[in-house]
């Protein structure tokens, strides 16, 4: 008999001692909310946010001051791309210097829309010329602007880059 | 020093020299009515606000942040956009009763804080049955519970609906005898009256160890009784969805939301009134000059400081403990708070009998 | 009129009915979009039906037209929260069907990420367990210190959920020259912080009786449908792959199986709270004996595993995933099949699940850890 009232009285003050420990924890924390704070506020940090090195965001067709790429136009970036999200659409063009045909991209088309950013177009360049790009404000409001040219217009083979 | 008394009499002197006496005590219910409608929504979005940005503190975020000074805006702006949603009505629903159900809630809850004593003489109804009325008018909501549950035409709802039902029949219990240990002490149910027997000290210092004990009770078991967290059966989001007010959007959903919040000040308030002095300044045994410089602190002032300080205990809980089971809500009470509240009773009476109480 | 008013015996008005409640594919606490198809009695369950599909998305087949290489980012597809370690499901299989041998330090890199990626996958658990069961405040923390993970990944991997991190022959890029110091730093961090995790949640009466004695699965149960991973071994069932079939440097670590008898809700939270010890003393015994070497074995840009069937087991954070590839010695799999963990436990709730409350399947799903995209591949 006195045991079981025991044994209740026991039960009740280790709930509350359990209920309290937990209530330490949360405690701890809002006495040291301002600092503890884990978000961020994001669309205001902006100039501030700076994206890891390797982050991938997206697929970007490096240009020089020249508005030179390194792109020649192998496609083995379109090959290695497992959901064809690179399109090359290239042609053979006389150089005006040498006279001779040399292979030129026309456009680099690149769905956005569809890359999973996994990184294997960028490791089957054999001229580096693509590379991911850390922007990932990709938002937009028509699926159409996703494809993307990525050579500029005007844009050049840069000089000594071998096909 | 502060006593509304005189400035609430000379507002009706005012109003019933002006007037004929049948227009004057209209307009003086109509003043008290839109005080009390003003009120409630100004509590309901500002607590809504204090709730959001406390939640976010325990949990290490920053909270609504961005509309209005400190996000204080942030309320207001989702009120108006619940305005201006479209009222969805389920298909197959029993229209008069889903109507019917928020307003049965937000009458309960404005009922209740219309017996809520802010100040000396702040107060709309100061009847002698306070603590008997409260008890009884707050239950009521559940009967807009369980209309919304039965009438939305939603499985979901109905369950939560009904261990609604079953949660507030057993915690209402609990509330009571809670209070009945309180009022041992104060030897009466009219409210303005217990606050008064707490001019030479709180029931909760000088009410000894019951006097805790029961407050501590009256918070478990009412948090219970307003379906708030640990207790949120009803709505509990991970098993329910939504509960009773899954199909409840706009407008009505609202109506839900604010009488939440409003029945946790209620619950804060009585607490307040009943354990912690209404709106009594803190004194401290004969330190005159202290004593002093609390009597200064304007009385409302007093109040929502401890009121805040129950909410922000009702938080604490709801954002640090996991929700219980039905049936473990109802073992709680009936294995725990039950027997605990009447031993309490027994006690308090033994002590009153003594006349050990303060 | 007269002849639909049925009027009912009035003993029949008190009796019950069961009743059938479609929980999800869109409900809070499906943890995505499964669909529980519930026969109710009151609040007490009586049987579950669980409907998949929704995110079916055919990994399997279009593996079959995919090379080697990109194969392997599918699988982060599946169960994001392992990714790295489905990738390295893939890549062991085809080292092990070219008879590659993988640079020592492409290893211990990759063990020490797979067990990365363990623990952020138990603290999201721990954290959506938490809420599952209205302590939402949990998931917050949960999701802080995974946020340290996710941070070693990103500037190692170069992203925080799908990493693609392996390539079969080794890794993508050799690690970041801050990957140890972030680790250290983690780990002297989350020894502080997984104390606090008992704290709030495992020591709490509520928390304990929602889960103790919960949902209780026998060790033939476990064995019999193949629940792997840390909801087996809660069981008692020794499933652990790191443990049974070793790969990469576990063979070579000390740690221990976790192994419970409860086979309760309680006992499947605990045995993750302690892998995540576990894995812990991987990574310290690991990180700071990184051997130099490279970070790829040389392999051929254009992969073709010769003819024939390969299987490679690795253990994911739910359980036992397995790579199962016919080769015909082209460029891209005959027949790929994965052994997902998460399919193998979805199929136990209806037998687990039964009798009990409403509010307990909750509980059970969480402490179960499902992954949708894992089950539905
Ligand atoms: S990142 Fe992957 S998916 Fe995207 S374009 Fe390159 S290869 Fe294709
Ligand atoms: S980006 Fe690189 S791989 Fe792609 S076509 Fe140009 S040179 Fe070739």
């Amino acid at each position: 008999m006195f045991r079981a009232i025991y044994e209740y009285f026991k039960e009740i003050l280790l709930a509350i001692r359990g209920l309290i420990n937990g209530m330490r924890i949360t405690g701890k924390y809002i006495a040291h909310a301002r600092k503890e704070i884990i978000t961020q506020e994001y669309p205001d940090n902006r100039d501030t946010l700076q994206m890891f090195d390797r982050f991938r965001g997206e697929v970007v067709l490096l240009h020089n001051e020249n508005n030179e790429h390194r792109c020649t136009g192998c496609s083995a970036c379109e090959v290695a791309c497992p959901n064809g999200s690179i399109e090359i659409i290239w042609a053979r063009r006389e150089d005006p210097e040498t006279g001779k045909k040399k292979k030129q991209i026309e456009t680099f088309v690149y769905h956005l829309s569809m890359c999973t950013m996994c990184n294997l177009c960028i490791l089957a360049c054999p001229t580096d010329a693509i590379k991911m790009g850390h922007d990932f404000e990709h938002a937009v409001f028509d699926r159409s602007q996703l494809t993307k040219v990525l050579n500029r217009p005007g844009s050049k083979l840069e000089k000594g880059v071998e096909e | 020093m502060y006593d509304f008394t005189t400035l609430v009499q000379s507002i009706g002197n005012f109003l019933h020299g002006q007037f004929s006496p049948g227009v004057a005590t209209a307009l003086e219910w109509t003043l008290v009515i839109l005080v009390y409608l003003a009120l409630y929504a100004i509590l309901g979005l500002v607590l809504v606000y204090v709730e959001r940005r406390v939640c976010a503190f325990f949990q290490l975020r920053l909270g609504p942040n961005r509309v209005g000074w400190a996000g204080t805006a942030q309320t207001v702006a989702d009120a108006l956009k619940l305005l201006l949603k479209e009222p969805v009505t389920v298909n197959k629903a029993d229209k008069l009763l889903y109507n019917l159900a928020p307003f049965i809630i937000t009458l309960a809850a404005l009922t209740v804080i219309s017996l809520v004593p802010f100040a000396k003489g702040l107060q709309a109804f100061d009847i002698n049955i306070g603590l008997l009325f409260i008890v009884a008018v707050s239950s009521l909501g559940v009967v807009g519970i369980l209309l919304a549950g039965w009438s939305s035409n939603n499985k979901y709802a109905l369950i939560g609906a009904m261990r609604s039902g079953a949660q507030i029949v057993s915690y209402e219990l609990s509330v009571g005898l809670s209070l009945l240990t309180m009022v041992l002490l104060t030897g009466t149910l009219q409210l303005s009256t217990i606050i008064e027997t707490q001019a030479n000290g709180w029931w909760i210092f000088k009410g000894h160890v019951p006097a805790i004990i029961a407050f501590f009770l009256y918070l478990t078991a009412s948090i219970a009784e307003i379906n708030r967290g640990p207790f949120d059966l009803p709505e509990a989001e991970s098993e329910l969805t939504a509960g009773f007010h899954t199909e409840y959007s706009g407008l009505k959903f609202a109506f839900f939301f604010l009488a939440e919040f409003v029945n946790m000040f209620t619950v804060a308030a009585i607490a307040t009134t009943v354990f912690l002095g209404g709106w009594m300044p803190f004194h401290l045994g004969d330190w005159a000059g202290f004593n002093a410089v609390m009597d200064f602190v304007p009385p409302i002032l007093w109040f929502f400081l401890k009121v805040s300080a129950v909410i922000f205990l009702m938080m604490w809980f709801k954002w640090t403990f996991p929700r219980l089971r039905i049936d473990q809500l109802l073992k709680l009470e009936w294995k725990y708070l039950m027997p605990l509240n009447l031993m309490n009773l027994v006690f308090t009476a033994i002590l009153v009998y003594l006349g050990w109480h303060g | 009129m007269s002849d639909q008013l049925d009027l009912a015996p009035a003993t029949d008005l008190l009796t019950s009915q069961e009743y059938f409640v479609n929980m999800g594919p869109q409900h809070p606490s499906t943890h995505g979009v499964l669909r529980l198809v519930l026969t109710i009695d009151g609040e007490i369950i009586r049987k579950v039906e669980p409907h998949i599909g929704y995110i079916h998305r055919s990994i399997e087949k279009m593996c079959e037209k995919d090379t080697y290489r990109q194969i392997v980012h599918l699988t982060d597809r599946m169960d994001y929260l392992s990714c790295h370690i489905n990738n390295e499901a893939v890549c062991l299989a085809v080292e092990q069907a070219l008879q590659i041998e993988v640079p020592e330090r492409v290893k211990v890199i990759r063990t020490i990420i797979d067990e990365l990626t363990r623990l952020a996958s138990h603290q999201l658990w721990w954290g959506v367990m938490g809420m599952d069961l209205g302590a939402i405040t949990s998931f917050l923390y949960g999701f802080r210190d995974r946020e340290m993970i996710n941070d070693i990944f990103e500037e190692t991997c170069g992203a925080r959920l799908t990493m693609n991190y392996n390539v079969p022959g080794g890794l993508m890029f050799d690690i970041h020259p801050n990957f140890q110091k972030r680790t250290k730093d983690f780990v002297a961090h989350f020894k502080t912080k997984l104390p606090e995790y008992d704290q709030l949640l495992s020591d709490n009466p509520i928390f304990r009786a929602r889960t103790e004695g919960i949902g209780y699965m026998s060790k033939e149960d476990a064995v019999a449908y193949g629940v792997t991973g840390p909801s087996g071994r809660a069981s008692g069932f020794a499933c652990d792959v790191r443990k049974r079939h070793p790969y990469g440097m576990y063979p070579q670590v000390d740690f221990k199986e976790v192994l419970m008898t409860d086979g309760d809700c309680f006992a499947r939270y605990k045995a993750r709270i302690l892998e995540m010890w576990e894995s812990l003393r991987i990574i310290e015994q690991l990180i700071d004996n990184i051997p130099e070497g490279d970070f790829q074995a040389p392999t051929k840009q254009v992969i073709k595993l010769p003819k024939g069937e390969f299987y490679q087991r690795v253990e994911t954070a739910r359980g036992d995933f397995g790579v199962y590839i016919i080769s015909d010695g082209n460029k891209s799999p005959y027949r790929l099949k994965f052994r997902s963990p998460g399919f193998s436990n979805l199929f136990v709730l209806d037998k687990v699940a039964r009798g009990s409350k409403l509010a307990d399947l909750v509980a059970i799903m969480s402490t179960f850890d499902y992954v949708m995209p894992d089950i539905d591949r």
